[in-house]
């Protein structure tokens, strides 16, 4: 493929956000009833976008020679006076995996949501939402230019913030979407400055330029200018960058809003977990990742690093003691996404991204699987009250198995390429974060199979008949009827499944592309660094391990009962407590910096009743009372008085006229006549 | 028999007066329109008789006459059917009544 039909391609990257934006822009103008045109639309909208991508991406293939194949295409947006800001379109390794990645695993989502949304009233809306939600997300990987990136950044901000509020008449609905926002709005903060800090230093905010003026190939010159506490500015500006992805991709200390982020539906999990939001955070920092690595040995990335390691030994933990099927699954991502984060750290664009690719692929796979469970149980959620689906699920169950042995790193699958590769770079930086690494490998795969037991494993524990609908979350609208099907699982319909059997061969099969794609992205690895052997046999043995317990555990006798205290709590007591409670980190949120910040609140609303509020009571009565005394002397007296008495006096010469105007015609005769004889004597006497 | 203009022009003035007394006093619309035509009348009689004594070659002035007698014919004619359609609204034909320009 050579350069300029590269560039044409470039050129053509904008209408890949397009059609979902456009599908989204009529959507909103439909009526409700309109099911399957929204979907329809949706579905076709988003598999023309993954052509696209896919075309763009096989353009980027094919290069025999080691240089990065990168077409931009930047224009003008508006100029004032000699400013102009642009926007641009870009077209490199990086962005072509995304993008075919977000188009793909999205298009299959939508798919999905057609059967698990099939019974809301709110059909089309939610359609329409999540089209709005891939187009920004498209639009983030494809842009060449941090102001458009920032532009998307926040439009997936908030399209999850409806997403994830959908059900906004559920309180904690209503809750978890403005904890969501509110958060990674933290983090937007410390994104801004580090865009305002680029654009500062470096007076652009394109990536790539044609006369290589661009932010990103600026880094090496930003490395050597001084920045904040005690940092070159190409790593200060990297340090706020973080900060957005932190808040983002659910960083430790911000992760708190991706577990309640499941308030939302599931294909909105999916979404959010997998393709787009979360994503959004590790594609940005492998973005910019020449900021990051512009000045060596400074501790932006062991910053970076610690954060992604101990947020994934952090939220493993946690997983393992939740009883909520999409619980342990968002902890679950929140762990993955601290191995990107540290793979990044660890200095490995490669395996960050591509540990991100192939766990967008499995991350998909569970949360629709998990959707499908949720639809096939009538709207459960609680693990201990399910059981034995694998008798009446079976596709759900071999889909599911295919995602849970991807994600705990078992040979074969993608995720253990993709998670041997993070824990290689690791190792190579730091054996302390690869030890904790580790770790959280054997807790991801001790997690996973507790949840494959609980859920597909034993006998049906919820749902007889006749309290098949005593669980909590009755008032979803989605509700089936009352005795729809009886109290009994039933497998799901074939658009539901159909996205899981497809995500399922790329959870088998992408893991054996992680060497070309080190090499696709440029990356120079390849020759074998020492440690690689025991990396990979630790972490083949942890994943075996983790399973082998989880199976002694929970596998060797199922539990009977939904009310059945869980195996683990009896073993580790108070600490399992802990875990179940997340570590109490939202009550510590709670009682530190919400309590904090509302006591801020009360103490500047009395501040703001007492001095700002008197102070300007006090203008506002002074101004009164000035007013008052203009009103009686000059206004009342002078100007109404002669404006009021000239009115008058004309109103009265009116009314006297009035009288003239009678409408009896001999009236006006006899005047008439009068007149005549007035004349007639004036002739004759004079 | 000789009648000299003065007594013309003497009974024009009376019936002039007499018309000009009945449209103005009288509350009948019919007779304000009555007391209209002789008041014409005596304007045609004044006429007629300036014309007789001073212009008698010329036929202009009786032109003029018989012209403002048809005028006067048809503007009692439309007069009259103004008193009938008025008649039919109000139910009566005083003109103190119509007194206003509202149907």
């Amino acid at each position: 493929m050579d350069h300029a039909a590269l560039q044409h391609l470039a050129q053509q990257q904008w209408l890949i956000p397009l059609f979902p934006l456009v599908a989204a822009a009529i959507q909103s103008l439909l009526p409700r009833g309109q099911r399957k045109l929204s979907a329809g639309l949706c579905i076709v909208a988003m598999g023309a976008s993954c052509i696209l991508a896919v075309r763009a991406f096989l353009a980027t293939l094919g290069t025999e020679h080691h240089e990065v194949e990168r077409a931009f295409f930047n224009f003008t947006w508006f100029q004032f006076g000699n400013t102009h800001l642009d926007m641009g379109l870009l077209l490199d390794p990086l962005t072509a995996g995304m993008a075919v990645m977000v188009a793909f695993v999205g298009f299959w989502i939508f798919v999905n949501a057609t059967g698990y949304m099939a019974e809301d009233d709110n059909f089309t809306r939610f359609f329409c939402f999540q089209s709005l939600f891939a187009a920004s997300m498209l639009g983030l990987v494809v842009s060449n230019n941090l102001l458009l990136l920032y532009i998307c950044w926040e439009l997936v901000g908030l399209c999850s913030y409806l997403l994830i509020g959908f059900w906004y008449f559920k309180p904690a609905a209503a809750a978890a979407m403005k904890k969501a926002f509110i958060t990674t709005r933290i983090g937007d903060v410390g994104f801004f400055l580090g865009i305002l800090m680029l654009y500062w230093k470096t007076g652009t905010l394109n990536l790539y330029t044609a006369d290589h003026t661009g932010a990103l190939e600026q880094a090496g010159a930003l490395a050597h200018l001084a920045g904040w506490w005690g940092l070159s500015a190409a790593s200060t500006i990297a340090f706020l960058l973080f900060i957005g992805a932190l808040g983002k991709s659910a960083q430790f200390p911000l992760h708190v809003w991706l577990p309640d982020a499941m308030e939302g539906p599931t294909p909105v999990s999916a979404l959010i977990h997998a393709a787009t939001m979360v994503a959004a955070g590790v594609f940005m920092v492998g973005r910019m990742f020449p900021l990051f690595t512009a000045e060596p040995g400074n501790w932006v990335m062991d910053f970076v690093m610690w954060v992604g390691c101990f947020t994934a030994v952090f939220s493993a933990t946690i997983a393992v003691a939740q009883f909520d099927i999409k619980r342990v699954l968002a902890y679950s991502t929140c762990s993955q996404l601290g191995f990107m984060v540290m793979a990044l750290g660890a200095g490995s664009l490669a395996a960050g991204q591509f540990h991100l690719l192939t766990h967008a692929f499995f991350k998909a796979l569970l949360f629709l699987g998990s959707g499908c469970v949720i639809i096939g149980t009538h709207h459960e959620q609680d693990m201990r009250k399910m059981g034995g689906l694998k008798k009446y699920m079976p596709i759900t169950f071999w889909c599911y198995l295919i995602g849970m042995l991807a994600l705990c790193g078992v040979p074969p699958f993608a995720g253990f390429f993709s998670k041997d590769e993070v824990l290689l770079e690791t190792f190579r930086r730091s054996k302390v974060a690869w030890g904790l690494a580790t770790f959280a490998a054997f807790l991801t795969a001790f997690y996973m199979t507790r949840q494959m037991f609980m859920v597909f494993a034993g006998k049906w524990r919820g749902g007889q008949p006749d309290h098949g609908h005593g669980h909590a979350d009755h008032d979803t609208p989605d509700d089936h009827g009352s005795g729809h099907h009886g109290g009994e699982p039933h497998e799901v319909s074939w658009n539901m499944w159909l996205p899981l059997v497809v995500l399922s061969a790329f959870a088998i099969g992408l893991g054996f592309f992680s060497q070309q794609y080190g090499q696709y992205l440029g990356v120079e690895g390849g020759e074998a660094p020492e440690g690689k052997a025991l990396v990979m046999g630790s972490s083949v043995a942890v994943g075996a391990l983790g399973i082998l317990l989880g199976w002694l555990i929970y596998g060797r006798r199922t539990m009977e009962h939904a009310t059945e205290e869980d195996p683990l709590s009896a073993s580790l007591g108070v600490l399992f407590t802990v875990l179940n409670r997340k570590w109490y980190i939202d009550e510590l949120y709670e009682v530190t910096i919400i309590r904090f910040t509302a006591v801020c609140g009360v103490f500047l609303r009395l501040f703001d009743k007492l001095v700002v509020d008197g102070i300007l009571h006090a203008i506002a009565w002074s101004f009164w009372g000035v007013s008052q005394l203009f009103r009686w002397l000059g206004d009342e007296f002078f100007i109404n008085g002669g404006f009021d008495s000239s009115c008058e006096s004309v109103r009265l010469g009116g009314k006297t006229l009035a009288k003239l105007q009678s409408g009896r015609v001999q009236n006006y005769f006899r005047v008439l006549s009068l007149g005549a004889a007035i004349l007639l004597l004036i002739y004759f006497f004079t | 028999m000789n009648i000299p203009l003065d007594h013309y022009l003497m009974l024009s003035a009376f019936l002039f007066a007499i018309g000009l007394c009945g449209a103005l006093s009288r509350k009948n619309a019919i007779i304000v329109l009555i007391g209209i035509e002789i008041m014409f009348n005596a304007g045609i009689l004044n006429l007629i008789a300036f014309w007789h004594y001073k212009y008698f070659t010329s036929v202009t002035a009786q032109m003029f006459a018989i012209f403002a007698i048809s005028i006067a014919a048809a503007e009692s004619a439309i007069g009259l059917a103004l008193v009938i359609a008025v008649y039919r609204h109000y139910k009566s034909v005083d003109v103190d009544e119509m007194a206003s320009l509202k149907g």
